[in-house]
């Protein structure tokens, strides 16, 4: 594909993310801030979420595993989760946190795993959208092009 | 016939011999001029004999040859003779000559001798002079100049009584001061307006004067014929005349008066040399006393400037000594002072916080304010020592000057709002935003000034007004000294307080700016205060090159007080004194806060990131910190602004803004500390406001927001965002 069509794909498909809810405003301000001192700003913060997260989660499921659980420990990992995903503007993930923590107030442990799960399936659903999102990126920038704000 | 012969053998003989006798005379003698003569004298002898002799034999009959020889000697002897007669005609009169010349000679060689003797006798009398004139400057000492002018001239002029007469200290008489064979004189005086006197006194030569004139009747009436006197004036130079770069005037010369008498018995006269000896010494005499008065002056006047330095020396090292122990003191109430204040007051205002009852919260609020009140006594005090000391040096910077009165206005509207008093502030529309100038010090002056309206004042309104002093309102006449110079970048702040309060009498405005001094009414009295609050005011507006005055109609009758200060005009893009921007549109360039050295607290790893790259995005050197130990551990005075993510579980936010605020004693050295939340209730506002932070961001933050609330920040030192 030449590069124009490349690049119009790209904001489609940006467009798209931002409609079904998957980012928001914070995402668009990272992209801000990204200059030519700061290349990779926003390919290092998402990196920096996807491990950040991906840790996160693995204590949440041992911590729910657990005979007696520790709610507060729980909370605090997902106001930690809330927090990061906030951060870069991964909506939808934001949102679901906010429900986990009331589950967690309530110490509602069906609510927590439920919304464990509900957690889990967002972040892989952002994930996938924004890999391929940058490989598009990466595209348009081995071709020589420059990336569309 | 037979005596014929013989007298002619005599007369040859003494003919031959007589040549003879010159030619040996002459031979012996070197000088004699005529030698010629002589020799043609000599030989008219010798013939004139050769003629006698050869007469001899013509007595009798003689031969042809003898009348031949006789012929011949007689023609001889008298060519020679006639010669030597012309000769003689010439030389006569010069021998003769020889004899006045010699005459001559001996009348010169006798005057000569005479004018030798003068000379002599003059350069004697040059020499005792001299040798006087050597004693009398060899001392300086009045009497012995005196009493050796005496002396010496009685031994050289070989006189009988020489005496010495002063004037009196009226200079109406003329006393006898010294006299050369009496030993202590007594004390006669003499007026000093005697024909006689003022003769002597009106010429500079010595005066011969009668011997029964009162000044030379010293000696007891002898029998003998007293000798000739001769008096002579000595100049005195009176102490105060004698001026640096003045000649003393002659009109007010003082004589003293010296009397010489030859002895009585001799027939001695007074000579020519010897008067203008006298003289000459009377004028050394005169000298030397000068000088030996200059001398005493000056030895006085060093003893009195000895003196004065030891004493001066003295009062220096004491107020050296005074001062370092007011300084000792001053350091140690300082930090002395401070440290229990200190102590009382956080402690008093911690105590607050906690469970009270009613009595217990009055005391602790009473405990609070008095100790307050004291701590800005001490301060005020302290402040104050220094402002006299003129160690004192405005702090300038740049800041709002309305944000400066509406801060004076919220700190004040409470208490006045208590005594039911209005306050409105009415700011000028030509008052410039910014201004150059210390803002902490035009604060507190503004502060007590309206303070004091208050304070005074039990009802009515207080109207504070603040312009821009036009030139012509510059001067005020009750203040020549105050020349206010408008400038190109700089202008004369004018602030108006006007309350309608008890006023002030106008003999007592003088007393308003003075230090510890106060109205002597009670009302005042009651209201508390050191008296040293408009003191210190004055200071601070001097130091602001300004002028500060108090109006009052009188008691009653409210008073206005007003104030005018120098402050300059910013320059509004190179202004960097505390990374003070002007506010940028939002398309400004990135690096709005160039280098400014940021701390970021955030357990989050990716928030944290993020908050980052906004702040380098905004040019910010950014530290990064994830623990609240590690933030304690890295904070220190070059970070300005130090933003903290406070997770609401925990209480570490609050925690940390504490121990920041511990950490860092002057308040100015103080990061602005900033919490950033995600948490949206007022409780949590309230209680960062009360932990001591200044400011408050609700997470998420935009780049555009990030900037403004740096720059708001940074210029306010506080920002608390709406809730």
């Amino acid at each position: 594909m030449d590069l124009v069509q490349l690049q119009r794909q790209l904001v489609e498909y940006r467009t798209s993310l931002y409609h079904e809810g998957f980012l928001d405003e914070q995402f668009t301000q990272l992209q801000e801030l990204q200059d030519e001192n700061n290349p990779d700003f926003v390919v290092e913060v998402v990196s920096l979420f996807f491990e950040d997260s991906e840790r996160l989660l693995n204590e949440l499921t041992k911590a729910l595993e657990q005979q007696s659980i520790d709610f507060k420990r729980v909370d605090a990992h997902v106001h930690q989760l809330k927090g990061s995903s906030s951060s870069i503007g991964a909506q939808r993930v934001q949102k679901v946190c906010i429900a986990f923590r009331n589950y967690c107030e309530e110490q509602n442990v069906e609510g927590c795993l439920k919304c464990l799960q509900q957690v889990r399936h967002e972040y892989s659903l952002v994930k996938t959208k924004l890999e391929s999102m940058f490989q598009l990126e990466q595209q348009i920038l081995s071709a020589g092009g420059s990336i569309p704000m | 016939m037979k005596y014929q012969y013989i007298s002619d053998f005599f007369i040859a003989l003494a003919y031959f011999s007589i040549p003879l006798e010159l030619i040996y005379f002459v031979k012996k003698s070197a000088v004699f001029p005529y030698r010629w003569v002589l020799v043609q004298f000599g030989a008219f002898i010798v013939l004139c004999g050769a003629t006698h002799l050869i007469n001899l034999w013509t007595f009798t009959m003689h031969s042809r040859t003898v009348a031949m020889v006789m012929t011949t000697a007689k023609v001889f002897t008298a060519a020679v003779s006639c010669i030597t007669a012309l000769m003689l005609v010439h030389i006569i009169p010069d021998l003769l000559s020889v004899k006045t010349r010699e005459l001559f000679l001996k009348n010169k060689a006798a005057e000569l001798d005479r004018e030798m003797g003068l000379i002599r006798t003059q350069e004697e009398t040059g020499r005792h002079v001299r040798m006087l004139t050597h004693e009398i400057r060899s001392t300086l000492d009045r009497h012995t100049i005196l009493k050796t002018t005496l002396v010496e001239l009685g031994r050289t002029l070989a006189l009988e009584e020489c005496a010495l007469w002063m004037p009196t200290r009226t200079g109406l008489e003329l006393q006898l001061s010294y006299t050369l064979r009496q030993q202590n004189p007594v004390g006669y005086t003499v007026p000093i307006h005697h024909p006689m006197i003022n003769q002597v006194f009106s010429s500079s030569h010595a005066i011969k004067i009668s011997p029964n004139c009162p000044v030379a009747r010293i000696r007891p009436a002898g029998k003998y014929m007293p000798g000739e006197v001769v008096a002579v004036r000595v100049p005195l130079l009176h102490l105060s005349n004698f001026q640096i770069n003045d000649w003393p005037e002659l009109s007010t010369k003082r004589y003293a008066l010296m009397v010489l008498m030859l002895p009585s018995d001799s027939a001695r006269q007074w000579h020519v040399h010897e008067l203008e000896l006298v003289e000459v010494v009377a004028d050394q005499v005169a000298v030397a006393l000068s000088h030996a008065a200059i001398l005493e002056e000056s030895m006085r006047a060093r003893d009195l400037l000895m003196e004065q330095n030891v004493a001066l020396d003295l009062a220096r090292r004491e107020a050296e000594t005074a001062i370092r122990a007011r300084n000792d003191f001053l350091a140690v109430m300082n930090h002395e002072m401070r440290t229990p204040m200190h102590a009382i007051i956080a402690l008093s205002s911690l105590l607050q916080e906690t469970e009270l009852t009613p009595e217990q919260r009055l005391m602790v609020e009473t405990i609070l304010k008095s100790s307050n009140l004291l701590a800005t006594l001490i301060n005020d005090v302290l402040d104050l020592s220094r402002l006299e000391d003129g160690s004192l040096q405005l702090d300038l910077g740049t800041f709002n000057l309305y944000a400066l009165f509406r801060e004076v206005l919220n700190l004040i509207k409470p208490i006045a709002s208590v005594k039911k008093l209005h306050v409105s502030l009415n700011l000028a529309p030509d008052l410039p935003e910014y201004a150059v100038g210390d803002e902490k010090r035009l604060m507190q002056t503004i502060l007590n000034v309206v303070g004091n309206a208050v304070k005074f004042s039990k009802d009515g309104s207080i109207l504070i007004s603040a312009f821009v002093a036009k030139a012509e309102l510059l001067r005020d006449p009750r203040t020549p000294e105050f020349f206010p110079v408008p400038g190109d970048n700089h202008f004369y702040l004018r602030v108006q307080v006007k309350d309608s309060g008890i006023g002030v009498s106008s003999q007592d405005i003088p007393k308003l700016f003075t230090k510890f001094a106060q109205i002597q009414s009670t009302a005042i009295r009651n209201s508390g205060g050191s008296g040293l609050g408009l003191a210190i005011c004055k200071r601070f507006v001097n130091l602001m090159e300004g002028h500060i005055w108090i109006e009052s109609e009188g008691l009653g009758k409210g008073c206005t007080a007003i104030f005018m200060v120098k402050l300059g005009i910013p320059e509004r893009l190179n202004d960097s004194k505390l990374a003070l921007m002007p506010k940028v549109p939002p398309n400004h360039g990135p690096t709005a806060f160039p280098g400014l050295k940021v701390l970021v607290m955030d357990e989050n790893g990716v928030s944290r990131m993020v908050t980052k790259g906004l702040l380098v995005h905004l040019g910010c050197d950014v530290t990064m910190v994830s623990s609240s130990e590690e933030c304690l551990r890295v904070v220190s005075h070059e970070h300005k602004v130090v933003f903290m993510d406070v997770c609401v579980p925990g209480m570490d936010g609050y925690e940390i803004a504490i121990r920041i605020q511990e950490k860092f004693t002057k308040r100015h050295e103080r990061p602005i500390i900033v919490a950033l939340t995600g948490n949206t209730d007022k409780a949590t506002k309230e209680k960062f406001m009360r932990v001591g932070m200044d400011g408050l961001i609700l997470k998420p933050v935009s780049l555009d927001k990030m900037r403004s609330v740096l720059s708001d920040l940074l210029e306010h030192r506080v920002l608390f965002e709406a809730i």
